[in-house]
């Protein structure tokens, strides 16, 4: 597998995966729309915070912490796992195995092209969280949103990445989709998307600093409504990448021992 | 009459119970899951009420009731509605539903109860220890007189998610993509989760009188709390009585457009 074959075939790889996405946007947009969770807990948190403010968010904090969550959320999501599982279990892997790209690259370069399509649905919202919040309500400095645009990377590589893994899982266990509705809970409840991280109890907050999940989405949401000033930024975001590392090792090695194992049932 | 669809009832179920208990470890750890979700529903409201006393008049242990009957009915729409309903929409897409329709039997019935997922009844469990923990916090049990006004109103509540399944389905023959929509719905109902006075004015408007939520969770848990005022139940009672007749049309009127795969 050479780089050289990858870097020629990839142009027709993106273009076939936007087209995918552009073909199936009815799809997607029932997808945006179901997107409800960041602005259900809107809802709830300014609620909460109406007779005062929790900790360091206020209402107009709430609401600009919830808005990015939702487009962090539209850039960063990522199902592969599920086309992943579903090739494993019925054989079609086999297929891709034959192709002379990794099957992994397909799968990213399947997932990143669909960015594109993302970005366009979050337009609106960023636009709305604007007019709601004002632009006092976004990082000010400029470069923060250099970082912001790493953490987006590296919070899309910890999610594909994982999608990897446990989709590897396919190969070892039968019950792999229950192992992502674990992971989802998990990252539901400390990835700071239902909650801030900074209203957890301080042993709690602890924890979660060393977890993988506040990388997906806590970070760049947080860097998004300047939280953090920037040696902050800095040091939370070399956590983050010392988290892509460690996914990325464990994905190929997962992928390594998975692959010897896969036997293509009727495929 | 009466005594047959029971009987059909209790058939179809046993055939659901069969299929289910054939995959014993599955039925386990898909409970085992699901009381693990319940989680993404708890641990805001203990961290909210770390920082608070009351949420929108609403303190800790009655917001417990108003997520136990969220549990409840998410229960028995994932449990009893969701996999029936799939269930038509794909005997519609692939022209099957001739076989449903050609039987002895009212085709609604016999769609609505085709497919049942009886490790659902977790939820139950789930949600009646969610109110034990409610009423334990509130410092009281709940009257009798309210448990019965709360179990009539959880009929009304099972009878309007019922009718809005059945609408959804009709329109799956007409626009045949339904699948999708059921994620929508499902994601809509999220926000059954809390009491309805956390949102504000318009949605509580919405949530009330147009997806009518705060009829399946926060006025249950009312009642069950017995703070519900006599009007609300109803017109709770009325408006199910409403939704299920029009859902009943409409899906009579659907079905007699039904052609066929081939048509």
């Amino acid at each position: 597998m050479s780089v050289q074959r990858l870097a020629r075939s990839l142009p027709t790889l993106l273009r076939v995966g936007f087209a995918e996405a552009v073909a199936y946007r009815a799809e997607m947009l029932v997808w945006v729309l179901a997107t409800t969770m960041p602005l259900l807990m809107l809802a709830f948190w300014t609620s909460v915070a109406s007779e005062g403010p929790l900790g360091r968010y206020g209402q107009p904090e709430l609401v600009a912490y919830f808005l990015a969550t939702f487009i962090v959320r539209q850039l960063t999501s990522c199902w592969i796992f599920w086309e992943m599982n579903f090739e494993v279990r019925n054989g079609t892997l086999a297929m891709r195995l034959l192709r002379p790209v990794h099957p992994l690259w397909a799968y990213a370069v399947e997932s990143v092209a669909a960015t594109p399509m993302r970005f366009a649905v979050s337009v609106p919202v960023a636009i709305v969280s604007l007019i709601a919040v004002g632009w006092h309500g976004a990082a000010s400095d400029p470069a923060m949103w250099a970082l912001w645009f790493l953490s987006i990377a590296g919070a899309w590589l910890i999610t594909l990445l994982i999608n990897f893994i446990v989709g590897c899982a396919a190969f070892f266990i039968e019950s792999s989709v229950k192992l992502m509705d674990a992971w989802l809970v998990l990252f539901f409840v400390l990835s700071g998307y239902l909650i801030p991280i900074d209203l957890f109890p301080r042993w709690l907050r602890t924890i979660v600093d060393w977890l993988p999940f506040r990388f997906q989405i806590g970070l760049p949401v947080e860097l998004m409504i300047g939280l953090h000033d920037r040696s902050a930024a800095l040091a939370l975001l070399a956590r983050q990448w010392a988290w892509v590392l460690v996914t990325l090792v464990a994905t190929v090695w997962t992928w390594r021992r998975g692959i010897a194992r896969f036997a293509a049932y009727g495929g | 009459m009466t005594l047959r669809y029971l009987r059909l009832l209790v058939m179809q179920l046993r055939a659901s119970l069969l299929l289910g208990m054939q995959y014993r470890a599955d039925f386990l750890l898909d409970g085992l899951v699901e009381v693990f979700w319940m989680g993404t529903a708890i641990v805001p409201l203990l961290v909210a009420f770390g920082a608070r006393r009351t949420l929108a008049g609403w303190s800790f242990g009655e917001s417990l009731i108003v997520l136990g009957w969220f549990t409840f009915l998410e229960g028995v729409l994932e449990g009893a509605i969701n996999p029936s309903l799939a269930n038509v929409v794909e005997h519609i897409r692939k022209g099957t539903l001739d076989f449903v329709l050609i039987k002895p039997a009212d085709a609604q019935f016999l769609v609505s109860t085709a497919r049942f997922q009886p490790w659902r009844g977790i939820n139950v469990i789930t949600a009646t220890v969610i109110f034990v923990w409610g009423f334990r916090q509130l410092g009281h049990a709940p009257r009798l007189g309210a448990i019965a006004v709360a179990a009539v109103m959880m009929l009304g509540a099972v009878a309007i998610l019922y009718s809005l399944w059945i609408l959804t389905v009709s329109a799956a023959f007409y626009v045949v993509r339904i699948d999708n929509l059921t994620y929508l719905f499902n994601a809509i109902f999220d926000a059954a989760r809390w009491p309805v006075h956390v949102f504000g004015p318009i949605v509580r408007f919405v949530f009330t009188f147009i997806i009518p939520l705060a009829l399946m969770t926060t006025f249950p848990a009312e009642a069950l709390l017995g703070t519900l005022p006599a009007h609300t139940l109803a017109a709770t009672l009325g408006g199910a009585a409403l939704a299920f007749t029009c859902a009943r049309a409409v899906w009579k009127a659907s079905i007699a457009k039904y052609t066929s795969a081939g048509g």
